[in-house]
């Protein structure tokens, strides 16, 4: 639940109205997740109702804008989200890692061509990102967001040329044996047949 | 936009006989003025031999390499050592600064082979230096500057002057990633006003400065990137709900 801790994180300096709160955050994030206000109001909604916010009144130029407070109990929910753990360990299920390691057991496919084709599309989206960091040297909230964009792709680059490396050293993998479905089961059942 | 650099069907063939190897096999690349290429390869696939043989310090085997319209191969010896001093910026894989000048002297020696008055050149090295945030390091020896320091006075020897290409080997090996973005951005804008460039790297960070990454393995080009529609496909534009 990341977008809701980071309301409370932008209406921790000051009460706010909910089109501000959408545009903080897409401003500190480099606009690189777009939000909406009705999301935003939304979220709002649940917050108040678990007493993480409170509701401060309407905007008297424009009624649809609700100014929303940071009650007690939602600066200590804050808290202890920024300082929760945001990996587990647990491997995320990567896509081009799966789609290398099966091309591996694929009849007919060429597994070094599999890895050329991701890696000069990671660098397609990488040589974009470089660009709009390019014209977007002042801002930092985009440069830094677009950085940690660029380091999970060029950690994708490097598995693809380590991969690449490492068959080229000739290593094969192993199929494991096929297993029997069901232990001594198998033998006792075609024993049946006979 | 016209063609700085073309290399067609080069091939750099090592040794002879039984021991002979094909380090580069009919390679044909163009880079147009303004265009910036990033050469991408595993250790020994070819690209500083690439490199070097694209600014002339090395010969092709076969195949024909065109600086600005005109075949290398064509040109006196004379013509080819001052196409090199004065057309060409150079960073290679091991720098080669001359370790008993400083790194001001290093960055306007090209300059003054050039016949610029040595007062002059000093004042152009100066302002390179300062572009690449090491004119505090400019009265050092090279030999006491760090390995990053030392990259970056090769990139402000490279670039000083009026060089229609660059070349650059691994320029960033020392410099961590936002000094490695810096000399990035030194390398694109000096592109962005009409230099043709060509960096060796194996780091995709850096690769993806350029217009257009080219990937060679044993010896032979096997992919070239497109270029993706523009940042807008990748971030939402201001306002957008
Ligand atoms: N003068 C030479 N004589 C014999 N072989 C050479 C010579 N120069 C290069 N080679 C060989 O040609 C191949 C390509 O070398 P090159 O220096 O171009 O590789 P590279 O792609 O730049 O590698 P790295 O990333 O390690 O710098 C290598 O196998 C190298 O050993
Ligand atoms: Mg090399």
């Amino acid at each position: 639940m990341t977008i809701p801790h980071a309301l409370l994180a932008l209406l921790a300096p000051e009460a706010k109205f909910g089109l501000r709160l959408k545009e903080e955050f897409e401003a500190r994030t480099g606009a690189i997740w777009p939000l909406n206000v009705g999301q935003v109001y939304a979220t709002l909604g649940r917050l108040e109702r678990d007493g993480l916010v409170e509701y401060r009144g309407g905007s008297d130029d424009a009624p649809s804008q609700k100014l929303y407070e940071l009650t007690g109990a939602g600066f200590e929910e804050l808290r202890r989200w920024l300082h929760t753990p945001s990996v587990d360990g647990r491997p995320p299920r990567d896509e081009v890692v799966i789609k290398v390691m099966v091309a591996l057991t694929v009849p007919g496919v060429d597994v070094g061509e599999v890895i050329q084709s991701h890696r000069r599309q990671t660098l397609e989206v990488m040589q974009a990102y470089t660009r709009t960091k390019a014209d977007a040297a002042g801002d930092l909230a985009a440069t830094m967001v677009i950085d940690a964009e660029l380091l999970r792709l060029e950690a994708a680059v490097r598995w693809l040329d380590t991969c690449e490396a490492r068959l080229r050293r000739g290593a094969t993998l192993d199929t494991p044996e096929p297993v029997p479905d069901s232990g001594s089961a198998a033998p006792a059942k075609s024993e049946t047949i006979r | 936009m016209s063609t700085t650099l073309e290399l067609c069907d080069v091939t750099r063939t090592f040794g002879s006989g039984s021991t002979a190897f094909t380090a580069l096999s009919e390679a044909s690349i163009a880079v147009d003025a303004g265009e910036l290429v990033a050469i991408m390869g595993p250790s020994g696939s070819g690209k500083s031999t690439l490199l070097t043989i694209a600014g002339g310090l090395d010969v092709p085997s076969s195949g024909s390499v065109l600086f600005e319209g005109s075949d290398l191969a064509s040109l006196t010896r004379d013509e080819r050592s001052k196409l090199r001093r004065s057309s060409i910026g150079y960073v290679f894989q091991e720098l080669n600064l001359l370790s008993s000048l400083t790194a001001a002297e290093n960055v306007a020696m090209p300059l003054e082979l050039d016949g610029l008055r040595a007062k002059q050149a000093r004042r152009v090295a100066m302002a390179a230096l300062e572009q690449v945030g090491i004119a505090d390091k400019a009265g050092s020896f090279a030999d006491d500057l760090s390995g990053g320091e030392r990259q970056r006075v090769a990139i402000a020897r490279a670039v000083v002057g009026e060089r229609s290409l660059l070349l650059a080997d691994e320029p960033t090996g020392a410099l961590d990633s936002v000094n490695g973005e810096d000399v990035m951005r030194i390398v694109r804008s000096a592109c962005d006003s009409g230099t043709a460039g060509v960096i060796v790297t194996h780091d995709a960070q850096l690769a993806a400065w350029a217009d257009r990454v080219v990937f060679i393995r044993d010896g032979v080009i096997t992919d070239t990137t497109q270029q993706m529609p523009g940042p807008e496909s990748l971030i939402i534009a201001d306002g957008a709900t």
